[in-house]
């Protein structure tokens, strides 16, 4: 095994355990720190593909602000074990029907996709390198791009909207 | 896939160079605590602690002993592995930033050159940014740990103060990176070490005092030390903390004070380029190694400048109030940033293409 | 309205200006204060190291006095207990005895003196009430003490060392006070 290799098993380890954690644990504090801990793996994987800005951004934007956010509300909540609201069944069902939809989903379009040919190139594809996705997303993607921010922008007016009391 | 390659010396070298920083930074943070007290007593008409050797430079290590000694309580009602977990992450992540900071241009040792960074990434501003923003997390954790209510207000203090001046730090780096047109500190120092080049505050004025506030708020310290505010709010979000650990946390904050020092430096004064003299044509004269030592010599006095500097606005200013605070980062740094971003973008643009009209 | 002094001053409350509201004028001229206050002269004092002069009038602790040839001044009259205003003092008189005419001055002395410094205010009567100049206030204070007992001074610690057999701790212990007499 390769350095590389063993890397991508361990992180792979993290990532799914944090996941895991994440569901599991009854401590809403705790499920926030094991989903910091699975971005924390997945912008390793990042890494491992040589896409540096993405990882970082990753961490950033996740593990550093919105988390934090999630952990603001629920540590100002006070959310403990013996407060869990107790769900309802029909929820229950419910939400076991849509994870089992998303699942189904997802393993049909892993499955179809063409995963021989577009093989991830491991520690020296260029793409993610910060140069060339700036010229990706202002030369190709630039519409998308721009209508994803203003997007953004109405989703800050939103908040303005909601947060102003009349 | 192509294997990282493994070279023993690689990895020696640079297991030396991270020890080494690592020490340099916490001798530096320990002798701040002692510059802080000096600086204070002078500020003060006193003369600061003199007693432990002499002009009391022993003091950070007789400090250092009795935080070691005291007992350590760890409240009953606390979640005990997130309370040890917390000032931990704050020393972790005030250390991390060292890595990717240009300390001097290289050495020559044994017949390699050794560069003096650890890591010469190309996002290593971002990487800064990353690692501040985790930061968060060790006050954070910290203070809900505790188990009382008047940590965990600090801690929510301290943490949404440090999310918003994040911002306008950003903005106000965006500016200068504009200039510079890349991310990678060392070429950015290159630059402004480049015969011909000058350092970005000239500039980037604006920039960097927008960096500079932000910084201070970053560090949480005085006018912006409203997590802390130990004169008046019980200590902040260390408050449950005793011995060593409440050791980390205060050690953090000299070294984030230190790693942003060398950050200014880095970013607006030069790096580790030795003022009015022409570097490359010093290499010719003098060697690799001794110029690298001047060069590192150069950023630590640069460094050891703003270090005092942080105190000596810690001992003049007083603490804002805390919609003082958010009004000041919302409302005045971050439309500042903001402008002045355009501004830098403006004239990038005309000395590219010309002037239009 | 006619002021008591010229110096007061009417608050001044219009708005701010624009030079005003950027606050780095008033920040720069505050460091400036501080940066000058930090090249002045401290007037700290390094106690062990060096010790402030005290007045010639000091009124420190107490001390026993002895005449030229060595021996005790003190009677053991009790006029010093009587006049000390927190009676700090006690003391028991003995006769002297065959053959130490060289220890005692007088027929009669103190066997025991005690003054509990904790309670003398160091005002100096039992000095002024003293007929015999046995005892006086001396140039130094009670040093710091962990019990309560240690600062109850017995004979041993007030009486003066002996100019006989000690010249050298008498003279010293004398001190400044034979200059100002």
């Amino acid at each position: 095994m390769t350095i590389t290799e063993i890397l991508f098993w361990l992180l792979t380890v993290v990532a799914l355990t944090g996941a895991l954690l994440v569901v599991t644990s009854k401590n809403p504090v705790y499920s926030v720190l094991a989903l910091i801990a699975t971005f924390f793996a997945i912008s390793g994987h990042y890494i491992l593909l040589n896409a540096q800005f993405l990882a970082v951004v990753n961490l950033i934007v996740y593990a550093g602000a919105i988390m934090v956010l999630f952990l603001f509300v629920i540590m100002l909540m006070n959310l403990n074990t013996e407060t869990e609201p107790q769900k309802n069944k029909w929820l229950k069902m419910a939400g076991t029907v849509a994870g089992g939809c998303l699942l189904l989903v997802l393993v049909a379009a892993l499955r179809d996709a063409d995963s021989k040919s577009t093989i991830a190139l491991v520690n020296s594809g260029d793409t993610g390198l910060i140069e060339n996705l700036g010229k990706l997303l202002f030369n190709e993607y630039v519409i998308p791009f721009e209508i994803s921010s203003v997007l953004f922008l109405s989703a800050m007016v939103g908040a303005v909207v909601l947060g102003k009391k009349e | 896939m192509i294997q990282l390659a493994i070279d023993l010396a690689f990895i020696l070298e640079k297991a030396i160079l991270i020890g080494g920083i690592i020490t340099v930074s916490l001798v530096v943070a320990m002798y701040s605590t002692w510059a802080e007290r000096k600086v204070a007593g002078f500020m003060q008409d006193r003369l600061g602690p003199n007693r432990a050797g002499p002009f009391g430079l022993l003091q950070p290590l007789a400090d250092g002993l009795k935080l070691f000694m005291k007992e350590e309580i760890i409240p009953n009602a606390s979640n005990k592995f997130l309370f040890i977990l917390g000032p931990g992450l704050a020393m972790m992540t005030a250390m991390m930033t060292s890595a990717v900071i240009p300390w001097g241009r290289e050495i020559e040792v044994f017949g390699r050159t050794v560069s003096l960074q650890i890591a010469d990434i190309n996002i290593g501003i971002l990487y800064i940014f990353a690692v501040l923003s985790m930061g968060v997390y060790g006050i954070m954790i910290g203070g809900w740990a505790s188990n009382n209510k008047f940590s965990l207000l600090a801690a929510l203090r301290g943490a949404s103060q440090m999310i918003s001046y994040e911002l306008a730090m950003g903005l106000s780096i965006i500016a200068l990176l504009m200039l510079t047109g890349s991310l990678s500190l060392k070429t950015i120092v290159e630059q402004q070490s480049a015969a011909g080049g000058w350092w970005n505050i000239l500039y980037q004025p604006l920039g960097f005092l927008i960096f500079m506030v932000c910084a201070f708020a970053e560090c949480n310290r005085t006018p912006f030390d409203l997590p802390e505010a130990e004169n008046e709010l019980n200590f902040g979000y260390h408050q449950e903390y005793s011995s060593m650990k409440l050791g980390f946390y205060l050690f953090a904050e000299y070294i984030n004070m230190f790693m942003s020092s060398v950050l200014m430096a880095t970013l607006y004064f030069g790096g580790y380029d030795i003022p009015f003299v022409n570097d490359a044509a010093l290499v010719e004269s003098m060697g690799t190694n001794n110029v690298a030592i001047l060069q590192g010599l150069s950023l630590f006095a640069k460094a050891a400048f703003f270090i005092f500097f942080f105190m000596w606005v810690r001992w003049t200013i007083p603490r804002f109030r805390y919609d003082q605070l958010m009004h000041l980062g919302w409302k005045v740094m971050i439309p500042l940033a903001l402008i002045n971003m355009l501004i830098t973008a403006v004239v990038v643009l005309i000395r590219q293409n010309g002037w239009p009209f | 309205m006619q002021t008591l002094t010229n110096r007061s001053k009417a608050v001044d409350r219009h708005p701010m200006t624009v030079w005003e509201k950027m606050y780095l004028p008033a920040i720069a001229k505050g460091m400036s204060i501080t940066l000058s206050h930090f090249f002045k002269k401290k007037p700290t004092i390094n106690y062990p190291e060096e010790t402030r002069p005290f007045s010639p009038v000091f009124r420190g602790l107490h001390i026993l006095n002895r005449d030229e040839e060595g021996r005790e001044r003190c009677t053991a009259c009790g006029l010093c207990a009587v006049a000390c205003p927190a009676e700090a003092i006690t003391m028991e008189a003995a006769e002297r005895k065959e053959g130490e005419e060289q220890l005692y001055r007088e027929e009669k002395y103190a066997a025991k003196y005690e003054i509990n410094m904790l309670r003398c205010i160091f005002c100096g009567l039992c000095e002024e009430a003293c007929p015999k100049d046995a005892i006086y206030l001396s140039e130094t204070f009670a040093p710091s003490n962990y019990k309560r007992e240690g600062f109850i001074y017995g004979k041993n610690d007030l009486l003066i060392p002996d100019p006989k057999t000690e010249p050298e701790l008498y003279r010293k212990a004398v001190g400044e006070r034979s200059r100002k007499s």
